[in-house]
């Protein structure tokens, strides 16, 4: 945190007729190259390049185009909230545009980074921005500048004047030497970052009137659809597609790498196609592997855990997670228009600089001609990092000489979908003397095997860094004296994706299990074992407010208990306390869910609840309920009907979450939540029943 | 190609379809009313919930031609004009949602269980089936109970 603070932000003045700054992106790079020697007035020729640009219009809007991805984790709001806070606008007056893809910089949403990567520039830019508006109205009324104050998108004078910054723009364009401070505010000033407030786009999707990709006529393109293999990885050998091109509103069948698209006037006509289509396909490379073959694969690749320390006895647990569908609401779309000189993509992307690489090299088109819009997105969970669609779309669209909107069905989105992978884990605590003495960890996950070059397109590696990446519990989240851990890898031809929290969702999630296994052995209460055995101030700190919060040690009537768990990443720290009815314990219900988090400054607090509160259906849905079966290269399930996520009546009757207010840097909170809720769920499920689930969905 | 013609959000509309074609499609790519979102065409996730004659249905399965001469709602026409139904303005006063893509089937199908059930038990609210990815669900809960005390 301490790195973030001694940065130093650059903010540019654009050459412009309004008033427009910019300041360099990216977390630790330095200001722009080239840009360095010229502090003021740089001309960015194109678009905003790898800055964050501020522009105040002529009607008075402060129009921020963000290189960030809303996929309903907030973002847009926090962001908005930043400058609303440093210019004194009204939040109704910030509007956050998404950028389209760039050249160059920072234009990442994942890793639980954006709000900690956009603090700093984004109220920096505001400040600046504001110091230039009074300035321009102390000229214009002749006045000094520091008497004068700003409020609700105005400049206000002593004597109650007022100019809207959209009528002071253009002269502020002007201004060379602001007459008061470009600094950013203190928080003990903060009116806005800190204080609940409502997502910007709420309105709009009470409404109806958001607009996803689907929801686009862009292009006038035409609702296309993919036949898809049986098998993962299944080949098309042959297709008679007569029958499909003779029923109505069909406009074209073309097949791509991944089977056989129909394009067609509307959906449902590119159904009835798709349905008709005579396809034989070969199986894919997995058609004979099912789970328990799989299962055995993983548990052979667990690494060994080495010797314990000499005269300490053993607790070793075993854990297996199955395949997890992302299966965000709006299934993966695209809408592509392909020509001969040039493309156009429009798709919910959290990497749209890696998304146009792919799409230009695969269309074959330099990518300087290839323009991807990044459109918001009906939820991700990490699913957005890949451009699957958007590449099948480009495909098509070129072959089909047509500007086509690609829509994966569910199905497709469940049966070919990318998955959080399988993982096992092996867990060994070594105690002695009433202590632990030494924690040892191996993990084994399924990891994607890329034959050359994927037509997928993807994010490689950086999304998947399971194998060999260190496991969080190295951090030493507790006080277990000699830690150790490793990790090995099942390499198959699956499509694997990064899923909310990547490898915490299950490394720490497991982690969290043991220690309750662990606390039993020693006799000692989960959380009085956790609050003497954690190294951290702020992750104790959120235990004791979740456990007070939550009644912890309440009595529950028989087959009801509470489970806790805590979790530190991204430079914050949560604690989760579940309570669960567990009578019938094949129909388990989480009553209750306290949680408690310090991430440093909440920006929105309210968008941090939601987070969590998300979080812990994710929690309850990957422990008790949602996973994904392999039968013989194919995944068995093909909808919300048997990949059986969280629905109201499994959701906690009752949630809180507590915000502590620490202050200081914002850390991450997207992901946050997801280990603690997990392990919280399990423990209390262990408790309320006697048993040691270790196999997880239990419902499965 | 057939004729149906029907309701829609208080006016009425023609549409040539076939007999068979989901609503959800006449609604999304004949008349670009795009509220009620495709999320699994099969009548499970229920993020295109709209109302037939103020009852709810899941437009993806039900086919234009049972739609003839009745009222189709979608989210688009829930608010009176400017003023927000009491679910919607609940939904805003509990900022329900998050990446918002099944809201208005959330708020389609918590208007219809209102109207029903002007006061829900828990029991209730639980029998909602609407799938939300995101987790919103205790806000969904809040948002219903808010909305069914403005009703009173």
């Amino acid at each position: 945190m301490a790195e973030l603070s001694r940065r130093r932000f650059v903010v540019y003045t654009l050459a412009a007729s309004t008033l427009t700054v910019a300041a360099p992106l990216g977390c630790d790079a330095p200001a722009a190259e080239g840009a360095t020697a010229r502090r003021s007035d740089v001309v960015v020729t194109g678009t905003d390049d790898e800055m964050l640009v501020l522009e105040i219009t002529r009607d008075n809007k402060v129009r921020v185009r963000l290189p960030r991805v809303e996929v309903g984790q907030g973002v847009t709001t926090a962001v908005a909230m930043m400058i609303a806070e440093e210019l004194d606008a009204r939040l109704t007056d910030v509007d956050i545009p998404l950028a389209g893809a760039r050249t160059k910089g920072n234009q990442y949403t994942g890793g639980s980074n954006s709000v900690s990567s956009l603090y700093g520039p984004a109220r920096n830019l505001a400040a600046t921005a504001r110091a230039r508006l009074v300035t321009a109205a102390a000229h214009r009324w002749r006045l000094p500048a520091r008497v004068l104050r700003t409020r609700d998108t105005t400049v206000v004078a002593p004597d109650g004047r007022t100019v809207t910054f959209g009528s002071l723009t253009e002269a502020a364009a002007r201004v060379r030497h602001p007459r008061v401070s470009s600094k950013p505010k203190p928080a003990s000033r903060h009116r806005v970052i800190g204080h609940p407030t409502t997502r910007i786009d709420a309105r709009d999707i009470v409404t109806g009137r958001v607009r996803y990709a689907g929801d686009l006529s862009a292009a006038g393109a035409k609702p296309t659809v993919v036949a898809r293999p049986p098998t993962l990885g299944g080949k098309v050998v042959s297709v008679d597609d007569r029958a499909a091109r003779a029923l109505p509103g069909v406009l074209q069948v073309v097949r791509i790498p991944g089977g056989v698209a129909v394009v067609a006037e509307s959906f449902h006509y590119a159904f009835k196609a798709r349905d008709a289509l005579k396809i034989r396909w070969s199986p894919g490379p997995l058609a004979e592997l099912s789970d328990a073959a799989i299962r055995a694969r993983l548990r052979a690749a667990v690494p060994p855990l080495g010797r314990p320390p000499r005269g300490s006895a053993q607790l070793e647990e075993r854990f297996e997670f199955a395949f997890v569908g992302h299966a965000p609401m709006e299934v993966l779309t695209a809408v592509a228009d392909v020509r001969a000189r040039r493309a156009e993509i429009w798709f919910s992307s959290q990497s749209p600089m890696g998304a146009r690489e792919d799409i230009a090299a695969a269309v074959g088109l330099p990518s300087s001609a290839v323009r991807v819009h990044v459109v918001r997105g009906g939820g991700s969970f990490g699913r957005r990092l890949n451009h699957d669609a958007a590449m099948e779309a480009a495909l098509i669209s070129k072959k089909a000489r047509l500007p086509v909107k690609l829509m994966w069905s569910r199905a497709d989105d469940i049966k070919h979908g990318r998955m959080r992978p399988a993982f096992q884990h092996r867990i060994r605590v070594s105690h002695a003397e009433g202590r632990v003495v030494a924690f040892a960890h191996a993990t084994a996950s399924v990891s994607e095997a890329w034959e050359g070059k994927s037509a997928q397109g993807g994010i490689k590696g950086a999304a998947l860094s399971a194998a060999g990446s260190p496991v969080p519990s190295d951090s030493g989240l507790y006080n277990f004296g000699k830690l150790s851990g490793d990790s090995g890898s099942v390499e198959l031809a699956m499509p694997l994706g990064a899923w909310r929290s990547v490898d915490s969702g299950t490394v720490r999630a497991a982690e969290e299990i043991v220690v309750d296994e662990i606390a039993r052995t020693l006799g000692k209460d989960p959380v009085a074992f956790r609050r003497t055995t954690l190294r951290g101030k702020a992750v104790k700190a959120v235990l004791d407010k979740a456990a007070t919060a939550g009644h912890w040690g309440r009595a529950m009537p028989a087959g009801q208990a509470q489970g806790v768990a805590v979790h530190e990443e991204y430079g914050s720290c949560v604690a989760c306390l579940v309570e669960i009815d567990a009578a019938d314990p094949r129909n388990p219900r989480v009553t209750r869910i306290v949680m408690a988090a310090d991430v440093g400054t909440a920006v929105n607090p309210r968008g941090l609840e939601a987070q969590l509160m998300g979080a812990a259906v994710d929690g309850i849905s990957t422990i008790l309920r949602a996973g994904l079966h392999i039968d013989r290269g194919a995944v068995r399930e093909s909808s919300y009907a048997d990949f059986q996520w969280a629905r109201q009546r499994h959701a906690p009757l009752h949630f809180e979450a507590h915000i502590l207010p620490t202050g200081g840097e914002p850390g991450g909170a997207g992901e946050l939540g997801v280990p603690a809720a997990a392990g919280a769920v399990a423990n209390a499920y262990a408790r309320a029943t006697g048993t040691k689930p270790r196999r997880f969905p239990l419902n499965f | 190609m057939p004729r149906h013609t029907f309701v829609l959000n208080g006016k009425p509309v023609t549409v040539d379809a076939p007999d068979d074609m989901p609503l959800l499609w006449v609604l999304r790519d004949l008349l670009d009313v795009t509220g009620p979102k495709y999320g699994c065409g099969v009548g499970v996730c229920r993020a295109c919930t709209s109302h037939l004659d103020g009852a709810e249905i899941q437009p993806c399965v039900v086919p234009v031609a049972d739609c003839a001469r009745r009222e189709v709602t979608t989210i688009e026409g829930l608010a009176d004009g400017d003023t927000l139904h009491p679910v919607q303005q609940a939904w805003l006063d509990c900022d329900v949602s998050q990446c918002g893509f099944c809201q208005p089937g959330q708020i389609m199908a918590a208007a219809a269980l209102l109207k029903k059930t002007p006061e829900p038990t828990d029991a209730d609210i639980d029998a909602i089936e609407n799938v939300c990815r995101c987790g919103t669900y205790s806000r969904i809960r809040e948002a219903i109970k808010k909305a069914a005390t403005a009703g009173d």
